[in-house]
């Protein structure tokens, strides 16, 4: 090849050289630095939820109030909140179960095929469970695509047209509150029914739920009842040395409950 | 520089650039960081607005008493006015165009809910009135014989 530089060459490589040159830097605009700065505006608006495990008598309305607000599959073994049962008996052992996630209630003594008499009975329990949307969601850290984060207001959401159910969320998740939904074929989790508290109203749970064993309020406003009961009362979180900072409170909290 | 090095050049710098250029076709606008930063809000912004606009099912007891007065008095006067019509009849979206009527649901499982026998030491379930299913007129339906709506009478 000649070292000259013949009009034809002078043309095709500096055409290539901008092309190579320009295409890199349109990619990363996403990550300027200043973009980032300007969503950080605070907020002072933060979704949080107290669970009083006393008042619960594990009627089961509140899964199914949710099933149908959310449209998850009613027949299908997935649900976005679920109520478990357990019995402790003298002889030390935790008897635990959650048929269909407590659709259905709890209408029998008996416990996976097992029956307990009420004598052996030391203390018995219901706790509805939900996600806990974390201030440092493990699920969200491990999304390859972008496909589910946090708003502002601290609810983690996932985006179905942009998740592609490689499920590392799913795994990720110490509380196992997701799953995949067999319809939309993508992650699912509970949005704290966001189109609902974002009209406001409270969640389809919330509202279902017959003895206030649930309630939502925001946790930066002092003046917000369940505010003031989580920062006046001693309540608990689940998993709390794991670092996620949940955010759902438990009152009446048992240490089998994990 | 030799054209069997620069040849191969060429092919990945354009190779890249279609990458590049598809990603930029594909990828919506208003993806970027949205939230708190990278890690936590990197997403597709215009997703909240998709959730904003999932449909709401669950009305609440205020929309029943329009139309339906008479069980909403007595319901709301009785041991039962905790419950909201919709866990026992079902969501009220739509209705009455679209489904007409509700579901009314005699199963018996309905009222085991709350008043199957699990007598819990530090559960409010153990406060619950309480029957033995089995023992209680089994294979009748409770509505027979108690009105839901006010369950100091009969049905
Ligand atoms: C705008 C008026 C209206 C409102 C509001 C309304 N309903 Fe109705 N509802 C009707 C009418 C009209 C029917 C009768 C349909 C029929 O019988 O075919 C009906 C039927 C029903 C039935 C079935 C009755 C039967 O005999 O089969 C139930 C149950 C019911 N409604 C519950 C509710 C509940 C619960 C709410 C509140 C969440 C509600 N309705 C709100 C007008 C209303
Ligand atoms: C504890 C569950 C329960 C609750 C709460 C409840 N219902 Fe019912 N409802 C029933 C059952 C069961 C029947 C069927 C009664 C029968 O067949 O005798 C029924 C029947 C009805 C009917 C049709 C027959 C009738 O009695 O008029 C209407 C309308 C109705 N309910 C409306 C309401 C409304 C409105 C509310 C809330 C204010 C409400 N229900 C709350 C269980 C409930
Ligand atoms: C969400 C839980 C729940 C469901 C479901 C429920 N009940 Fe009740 N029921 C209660 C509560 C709470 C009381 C009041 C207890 C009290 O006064 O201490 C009660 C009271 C009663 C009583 C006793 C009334 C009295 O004389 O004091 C009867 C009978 C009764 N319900 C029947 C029914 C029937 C029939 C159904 C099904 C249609 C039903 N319940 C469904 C919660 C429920
Ligand atoms: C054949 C009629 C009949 C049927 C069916 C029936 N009951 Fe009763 N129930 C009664 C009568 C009568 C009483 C009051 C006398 C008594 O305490 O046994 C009663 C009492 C009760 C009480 C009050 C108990 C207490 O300690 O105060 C509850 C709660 C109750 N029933 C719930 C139900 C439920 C839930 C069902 C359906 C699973 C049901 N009943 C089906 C007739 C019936």
């Amino acid at each position: 090849m000649s070292k000259k530089c013949s009009r034809r060459n002078f043309i095709k490589k500096s055409i290539a050289g901008a092309v190579a040159a320009g295409l890199p830097l349109s990619a990363f605009k996403l990550l300027a630095p200043g973009e980032a700065r300007a969503a950080l505006k605070e907020s002072n608006l933060r979704w949080a939820f107290l669970v009083d495990t006393r008042k619960c008598v594990g009627c089961g309305f509140c899964v199914k109030a949710c099933k149908k607000e959310n449209e998850v599959p009613y027949d299908v073994p997935v649900t976005r909140t679920w109520v478990e049962r357990y019995v402790v008996t003298r002889d030390g052992r935790t008897h635990i179960d959650s048929p269909m996630g407590g659709r259905d209630g709890f209408t029998y003594k008996r416990i996976r095929e097992e029956e307990i008499p009420d004598s052996e009975i030391t203390k018995a329990f219901f706790v509805p469970k939900l996600c806990n949307q974390c201030q440092n969601p493990a699920c969200v850290q491990v999304c390859p695509v972008g496909a589910t984060y946090q708003t502002t207001d601290g609810v983690v959401l996932v985006d179905r047209t942009w998740c592609i159910g490689c499920g590392y969320c799913i795994m990720a998740c110490p509380y196992g509150v997701r799953f995949f939904h067999p319809v939309h074929k993508v992650a699912e989790k509970c949005t704290f029914c966001y189109h609902r508290i974002t009209k406001g109203l409270k969640t389809a749970c919330v509202d279902a739920c017959p003895f206030g064993a649930r309630r939502i309020g925001n946790i930066k406003d002092e003046n917000d009842p369940v505010t003031k009961t989580i920062l006046t009362e001693r309540v608990a979180v689940l998993k709390d040395e794991y670092g996620t900072k949940p955010h759902v409170f438990y009152l009446g909290l048992d240490e089998r409950v994990r | 520089m030799k054209n069997h090095i620069l040849r191969p050049l060429w092919v990945a710098i354009l190779l890249v650039s279609a990458i590049l250029i598809a990603r930029g076709l594909y990828v919506p606008d208003d993806f970027g960081v949205n939230g708190r930063n990278f890690t936590y809000g990197f997403h597709r912004k215009g997703n909240i607005e998709d959730w904003k606009a999932f449909p709401v099912k669950y009305r609440g007891r205020d929309y029943c008493k329009e139309c339906h007065e008479d069980n909403y008095s007595s319901v709301s006067d009785s041991a039962h006015a905790v419950i909201q019509c919709e866990n026992c009849h079902g969501p009220a979206l739509g209705h009455p165009d679209n489904p007409e009527a509700l579901e009314i649901d005699r199963s018996r499982g309905l009222c085991l809910r709350c008043h199957a026998d699990l007598p819990y030491p530090g559960s409010q379930r153990g406060d619950l009135p309480a029957i033995n299913p089995d023992e209680h007129n089994p294979d009748t339906p409770c509505a027979d014989c108690h009105n839901p709506h006010n369950p100091e009478q009969e049905g």
